[in-house]
């Protein structure tokens, strides 16, 4: 059994999530994730912004900043800049990172600060009451859609990728294992790394848009996605329709705060001269 | 130097390690000044991707146990608003540097103005505490940039310091003050251990102790109504007990921020009441006024937030009328008119010039006494 009593504050309990929520199985996904780090917890920022995703920060045991919407990954970016030694991690929904937050995520990414970022992306705005979101594929209902989105969805991975992230993960609340496998490599990663989890709102998402409960929901992972290293040698038939997920991509740049030290440092030796 | 070197000078000398920012006419300089001389000292400089950014990333660093500033000016200040309402319930101590110039929208941008003095006190949304503080000329600047330092790290407040263009960017000669003649305050930290804390603690002062990010306290931040712990509650009880306390907190010491100056006041029948650049042309009119033989004086205020109500009312008991020079339509006037019960009279403009000494000049003499 793992140990997550050693990382949850037990008196916030129990969550305020709903039945067959995702957010618990990211959740336990980031703590293995933590634990397998070997990151002390006094060393550990987890950083929000709003909505159901977020509240996460509020049950766990480390330094914990619970911010306004859209915003976390830029209250944490002074955070990080101050305070160099603690690992930052973001939790945030595809609404609170991609709509009101949608700035302050490509250029954390443009700027490679050292960061993980987990996005739970449910497809709606889960704590409002079900909201179409940035995420919702076109054609699905929301209360502010109820004859169906009109709008193209953001692919939050392929965002992340332009906008200049050195490692970019996808996986689904069905991949419990690989999730907390990319959320700790993401950990590991010296920059801006960015994991998206689908996760199931059955309350919000799948009973307006019919597509049956939390259950039905993680089916509907496993048969609608593909691994990336099977995508690429799969048939035309084989990709059809299918979400691609896995190490989306990963490579090194240099990460902000060892080059503004840099700069720092040469211009601290400039003045003394 | 001019008001805005002088500003981002005493910030490094109040100990401001990280400043986060975004290009804005007429602050940019402060901004500029930081990104060369931030990496000097050990510190940081950003340049954010906008102003809402910038603010979260000053209590971000500040919550770190850095204290941390950003500045701006009309529009980018009310970008800043939902954030200086966190650091305000969060109670981070920051400053917020806005340089006036004429508004609403793009306005002025090049042009002096005193017309964010209300947004500076109601700019964010709910019942929260604020500091505002607005010096004159570029030594004030100097020292109120310091002070405002202080407020915040004693306080727990986001501290506006309202500049304007005029003070912003003239250029005055001034002489540093030596350490002894300045106070730094820095931010009161606990002493009790971990297993104890309580980050939002009910004090005698009114003002929780404070624990750095990443030192072994692993406390909750928030922006919604918490308890004392830091954790979120409805509990009307509790809320109303933060609310109030959030609001006591400066309300009690209002008589130790406040400071002003009073200049010809003791037999004064007509009392100028003037802040920021307005001020300068203030004591210009009024000791021409004087040689002419009116009875008139200033009450020069340094502080706008908490508002010298009390201070004032004093002084309507022996002064009958009140001008008050402002580039607004009246923002403060109406305070002072609540002040000192008295219909305060207004010398305004809004078209982007300074109040002249001989505008000021010629309300005193017309003014029915």
């Amino acid at each position: 059994m793992f140990p997550y009593e050693k990382y949850l504050r037990r008196n916030r309990l129990p969550h305020i999530w709903c039945t067959g929520c995702g957010c618990g199985i990211v959740l336990k996904a980031l703590l293995r994730a933590i634990e397998r780090s070997k990151i002390p917890k006094d060393n550990i920022a987890v950083v929000s912004g709003i909505g159901c995703s977020s509240r996460t920060p509020g049950y766990l045991d480390f330094n914990t900043l619970h911010t306004t919407h859209g915003r976390a990954i830029a209250f944490a970016t002074g955070l990080k800049l101050a305070k160099q030694k603690l690992k930052i991690i973001i939790v945030t929904g595809d609404g609170d990172a991609t709509a009101i937050g949608g700035n302050h995520f490509i250029h954390a990414a443009r700027r490679n600060l050292d960061m993980t970022v987990v996005i739970y992306n449910n497809y709606i705005y889960g704590m409002t009451g079900g909201q179409v979101s940035p995420t919702t594929p076109l054609g699905k209902r929301g209360t502010t859609a109820p004859h169906g989105t009109v709008e193209p969805s953001f692919d939050i991975a392929r965002l992340a990728i332009g906008a200049g992230a050195p490692f970019v993960a996808r996986t689904t609340c069905y991949h419990a294992v690989q999730l907390d496998k990319y959320i700790h490599k993401g950990i590991m990663k010296k920059g801006f790394s960015v994991v998206e989890v689908l996760t199931p709102c059955p309350t919000y998402y799948s009973r307006p848009n019919r597509l049956g409960n939390a259950p039905d929901m993680l089916e509907w992972y496993k048969n609608n996605t593909i691994q990336v290293e099977v995508e690429r040698r799969a048939s035309e038939e084989e990709k059809r329709n299918k979400i691609t997920i896995g190490i989306l991509h990963e490579i090194e740049r240099p990460e902000f705060c060892e080059v503004y030290q840099g700069l720092s440092e040469r211009v601290k030796k400039k003045s003394t001269e | 130097m001019t008001g805005n070197e002088a500003c981002a000078e005493a910030a490094l000398r109040a100990g401001m390690r990280f400043f986060a920012g975004y290009p804005i006419t007429p602050s940019t300089e402060i901004a500029e000044f930081l990104a060369r001389r931030l990496p000097e000292v050990g510190g940081t400089f950003i340049q954010m991707e906008d102003e809402i950014a910038s603010m979260a990333a000053i209590i971000g660093a500040s919550l770190a146990g850095v204290k941390s500033m950003t500045a701006t000016s009309g529009p980018g200040f009310s970008l800043m608003q939902e954030n200086i309402g966190y650091a305000a319930m969060a109670e981070v101590p920051c400053v917020v540097v806005n340089v006036q110039r004429g508004g609403p929208s793009t306005g002025l941008p090049t042009l002096p103005s005193q017309s964010d003095v209300m947004q500076a006190r109601w700019g964010t949304h709910g019942d929260h505490p604020v500091i505002a503080v607005v010096p004159s000329t570029v030594r004030e600047t100097y020292d109120w940039t310091i002070k405002a330092f202080n407020y915040a790290e004693r306080f727990r407040v986001p501290v506006i310091l309202l500049l304007d263009e005029i003070v912003a960017h003239i250029s005055e000669k001034i002489v540093y003050p030596a350490d002894e003649e300045i106070e730094v305050v820095n931010r009161e930290c606990t002493k009790k251990d971990p297993g104890s804390y309580q980050p939002y603690e009910s004090t005698d002062s009114d003002v929780p102790p404070f624990a750095e990010f990443g030192t072994g306290y692993r406390y909750h931040v928030t922006g919604l109504s918490h308890d004392e712990t830091g954790f979120p509650t409805n509990d009307p009880k509790k809320v109303d007990m933060l609310y109030r306390r959030l609001n006591r907190k400066i309300d009690r010491y209002q008589s130790e921020i406040i400071q002003y100056k009073t200049t010809f006041l003791d037999d004064a029948e007509i009392c100028v009441v003037a802040y920021g650049s307005s001020a300068r042309s203030a004591y210009r009119a009024v000791s021409e006024a004087r040689k002419q033989g009116y009875k008139v004086g200033i009450f020069h205020t340094f502080v706008l937030w908490p508002f010298p109500y009390e201070e004032l009312n004093r002084i309507a008991q022996q002064t009958r009328t009140f001008i008050v020079p402002e580039m607004n339509l009246g923002q403060i006037a109406h305070e002072v008119s609540c002040a000192t019960k008295k219909q305060a009279v207004g010398v305004n403009r809004v078209d982007g010039g300074l109040i002249t000494p001989d505008e000021i000049l010629e309300r005193i003499r017309d003014v029915p006494l």
